[in-house]
């Protein structure tokens, strides 16, 4: 391996009103080298890479790059220099085809040459073994392939310096591994890659170095196998980790005198998301979820249970009693809460301030004609912000210019206000920090012993074998079995899944 | 199987070329019926051809506009622009000493060109609403217009009329009168400009970098950034684009009426939107096509002249039959688009 400095980045300082995002920030990128960028949500990682990628000029510091001295304004000069990022969310056009978004904004002449562009495309595409056609329009593939149409994109430029910021958090196993494959192949021929993730396991696969950010200063600079996983969590947090495995002790189970009360229940219920009609309900005070692979259902039934999608068909009780639910509010009015999935899409308003964000379902639940004082929606901001450490200079600040764990923390609060019996949380815990998802597994079952049922879905098994005292398992889109007390296991889960008893 | 055939076809088409498809079908559908139904002059060419005449500024204009719109933008000085550019060249070629026609299609350029200018800045650079932006550059136009020349005057320079009347045969589509004279079908020269000027602007869209950056900013502005496109650029161009065309669709609107006046081409940045709209160009940017654009300018003529040969002539009835067929053609275009979608996802 070839041990010369690709990417040096000394002192570098960022600022935004009333945060210091970055300060006196080091960085080195060695050649043919993957090197992971870890730190908790807010740390400063996706800071560091926007200046880096030019889309934030710094206030401070400088950055060479094969030991001189550059200067990047743009994402346009960091393109030219031989930088190429894929982003977390998808930074391609959906309107245009999988060839042009791969080609588009570079090379030099003034005419579009399709034939050329899709036939190297083809290739490209058929060499790193990515499922789309080169002339078929972006938005008619799936969001995994769309990701892998970024990758491709970056590794065709010649690009220097590959930054991937959390590619991996919408991709299946496979599709991982076919990730790491080729950044393997990059790493051979000399590229330098920073990797940015959540996933420890990730990082412990593929990488030989570990930057650790905290609270945007730089924390230090290690070797994969002198810093042990416990270790980088505690390195992350700042401090020892709580003992994740035991959180489910701490907390008392709820103890009302309507405790075991069937708070709701379905029957074969269905919507036009795809799903096969299921069972299902949820006692008083319990914790349970859905669990199967990406792409089972899981999502798709809790979107019917809150009527998020047309309901095909199916009986809903609410307290033992017959309701209709058919769209959002008629959840809402039933004492249902629901966190989407994808915040960007279902959950921010992204240029409404934190409070208005905080305040928004009850506000349409009280309805618009008795607006909240200014001081009660302060009031109510202020709770939740302390509550659940919500991370913002102040509740007037937009939700778009935070980070993203904490824009999930200001969702849930906007739920948490409704005071729900019943509390839907679909992916929680995806794309945030090690600290935040503990918080939130840790709230998850002080509501639950407060008396609230909640439904928990994660990708990730051992957080829902935490929380969850109930699972019931999908595949290809139907319910497949229910593992309760001494099955909860990761085995069973998965021998579940796979279908085999 | 039959469904599978769909979904395959659903998949290949993009959505650009799928709303292009509607458009097109709709048009001959339309004008098909018209020439089975009302008979009389939509049974011969020249109906097609005067339909042509009539709204090449319309082509011209509603090309920009689609520009701008594909890239996420919107522009509505344009019939103020064009009724700027009648009166500034009216009163050029009426009343000074002297004037060439070269000149004048100069003056009506420019003034595109510096709307373009301006308007580009505001909205590129100083990141201004275009919306906001055109709407102030419309009333600026009109007010412009009126104080160039208040009251409506007939150009009567000699050179100016010989070019207005200046037809271009269309070879065997001609037709006999009453008395049994052939006539033969024309086209004025406006027509040829806005021909060569649609060909022109569907290959910088469809070809060139410039062209693809449109539909890039349009789709995703933030993506495109982030792949290396000049946004604020793009925007600028796109501006700069539509108002130079709305500039030479000035000059085609003043050839075809031969007159200055500061009620001219009312209403025409919206017919050149519906246009858009019609032709598949959707108002939330990033799809959109030329070809489409043209057929949509089409479309709406032609049910304007159903209309009015039907003897419903009033204003009222062309409104009320536009905002219908607008109606129908979103209709149509949602109900496949939520098709399309739902092929995919099965």
């Amino acid at each position: 391996m070839n041990e010369t400095t690709l990417l040096k980045m000394r002192g570098i300082v960022k600022s935004f009103p009333g945060v210091r995002a970055l300060q006196n920030v080091d960085f080195t990128l060695n050649k043919g080298e993957i090197h992971a960028l870890m730190g908790e949500n807010g740390a400063g990682k996706s800071t560091l890479i926007k200046v880096l990628t030019g889309v934030y000029p710094k206030d401070a510091g400088n950055i060479e790059l094969e030991g001189k001295a550059v200067a990047i304004h743009s994402p346009q000069d960091a393109q030219n220099l031989g930088i190429s990022t894929v982003y977390q969310e998808i930074t391609l056009c959906p309107n245009l085809t999988v060839a042009e978004n791969m080609f588009i904004g570079r090379g030099e002449g003034v005419l579009t040459n399709w034939k050329q562009i899709n036939a190297d495309a083809d290739k490209l595409l058929q060499s790193l073994d990515i499922p789309a056609k080169a002339t078929q329009q972006l938005s008619n593939c799936s969001i995994a392939v769309q990701q892998m149409v970024a990758i491709a994109r970056a590794v065709d430029m010649d690009c220097k310096v590959l930054i991937l910021d959390e590619p991996t958090s919408s991709l299946d196993e496979q599709e991982v591994e076919k990730l790491f494959g080729l950044m393997r192949d990059l790493k051979e021929m000399g590229v330098g890659i920073i990797f940015v993730t959540h996933f420890l396991d990730q990082v412990y696969e593929v990488c030989d170095k570990i930057t650790v950010l905290r609270d945007g200063q730089l924390v230090g600079e290690y070797e994969i196998k002198d810093l042990p996983r416990v270790q980088l969590v505690a390195k992350m947090l700042g401090k020892e980790m709580d003992d994740l495995s035991d959180i489910k002790g701490e907390t008392n189970e709820y103890k009302g005198k309507d405790a075991g009360e069937i708070v709701f229940e379905a029957k074969d219920l269905q919507s036009d998301a795809g799903i096969k009609p299921f069972d299902f309900f949820i006692k008083k005070g319990e914790v349970n979820g859905f669990t199967g692979l990406l792409g089972s259902g899981r999502s798709e039934c809790v979107r019917a249970i809150f009527g998020a999608d047309r309901i095909l068909g199916g009986k809903v009780k609410v307290h033992g009693k017959d309701v209709k639910i058919n769209k959002p509010i008629d959840a809402m009015r039933n004492g249902i809460a629901y966190l989407p999935e994808d915040r960007k899409i279902d959950g921010i308003i992204g240029d409404l301030s934190v409070r208005e964000n905080i305040i928004l379902a009850l506000q349409v639940l009280t309805g618009f004609f008795k607006p909240f004082s200014k001081a009660e929606a302060n009031a109510f901001a202020d709770e939740f912000i302390e509550k659940l450490n919500i991370k913002t200079s102040s509740a007037d600040k937009p939700i778009k210019a935070l980070s993203g764990g904490n824009q999930q923390k200001v969702i849930l609060a906007r739920w948490l206000l409704m005071h729900p019996e019943y509390l839907i949380l679909d992916e929680p815990t995806r794309g945030i920090d090690v600290g935040t998802k503990v918080a939130i597994q840790k709230l998850v079952l002080e509501l639950a012993s407060e008396g609230m049922s909640v439904t928990f879905i994660s990708s990730e098994t051992d957080e829902m074998l935490r929380t969850c005292s109930r699972l019931v398992v999908m595949r290809d889109r139907k319910v497949v079995g229910e593992l309760t007390g001494d099955d909860l296991t990761q085995n069973k889960i998965m021998a579940t899944i796979a279908g085999g008893e | 199987m039959k469904e599978k055939n769909k979904v395959s076809i659903f998949n290949k088409m993009n959505d650009t070329s799928l709303l292009l498809t509607i458009t097109i079908v709709i048009f001959f559908l339309m004008y098909i019926g018209a020439v089975l139904f009302q008979g009389g002059g939509f049974s011969k060419p020249q109906m097609f051809f005067n339909i042509l005449n009539a709204n090449a500024a319309l082509i011209i204009t509603a090309c920009g506009m689609s520009i701008v719109m594909i890239s996420g933008g919107i522009d509505i000085s344009v019939g103020g622009v064009v009724a700027l550019v009648s009166m500034c060249c009216a009163v050029y070629l009426d009343k000074t000493d002297s004037p060439s026609l070269l000149v004048s299609v100069l003056i009506a350029i420019g003034i595109g060109v510096a709307y373009g200018l301006v308007q580009g800045f505001l909205v590129a650079v100083l990141d201004i609403q275009p919306f906001i932006v055109s709407l102030a550059g419309m009333f600026f136009a009109r007010g412009m217009t009126t104080i160039v020349n208040t009251a409506p005057f007939n150009v009567e320079n000699q050179a100016f009329i010989a070019l207005k009347d200046t037809r271009v045969n269309v070879p065997f589509l001609g037709s006999y009168n009453k008395k049994g004279i052939y006539v033969p079908a024309y086209i004025e020269i406006g027509v040829i400009v806005a021909l060569v000027l649609v060909i022109l602007l569907f290959v910088v869209l469809r070809w060139t970098k410039l062209g693809r950056s449109f539909y890039a900013v349009g789709g995703n502005k933030q993506s495109a950034l982030m792949m290396g496109i000049n946004v604020r650029r793009t925007k600028f161009l796109s501006h700069l684009i539509c108002s130079t065309l709305a500039g030479i669709g000035g000059y085609v609107y003043f050839l075809h009426v031969g007159s200055g006046s500061a009620s001219h081409a009312m209403g025409m940045e919206m017919n050149a939107i519906a246009s858009s709209i019609i032709g598949g160009t959707l108002l939330t940017g990033g799809v959109g096509n030329i070809i489409g654009t043209f057929f949509g300018v089409l479309s709406l003529s032609t049910i304007q002249n159903i209309v009015a040969s039907a003897g419903l002539d009033e204003a009222w009835w062309t409104g009320i039959t536009i905002a219908a067929m607008l109606c129908i053609f979103l209709l149509i275009q949602s109900v496949v688009m939520a098709q399309k979608k739902k092929a995919i996802k099965a």
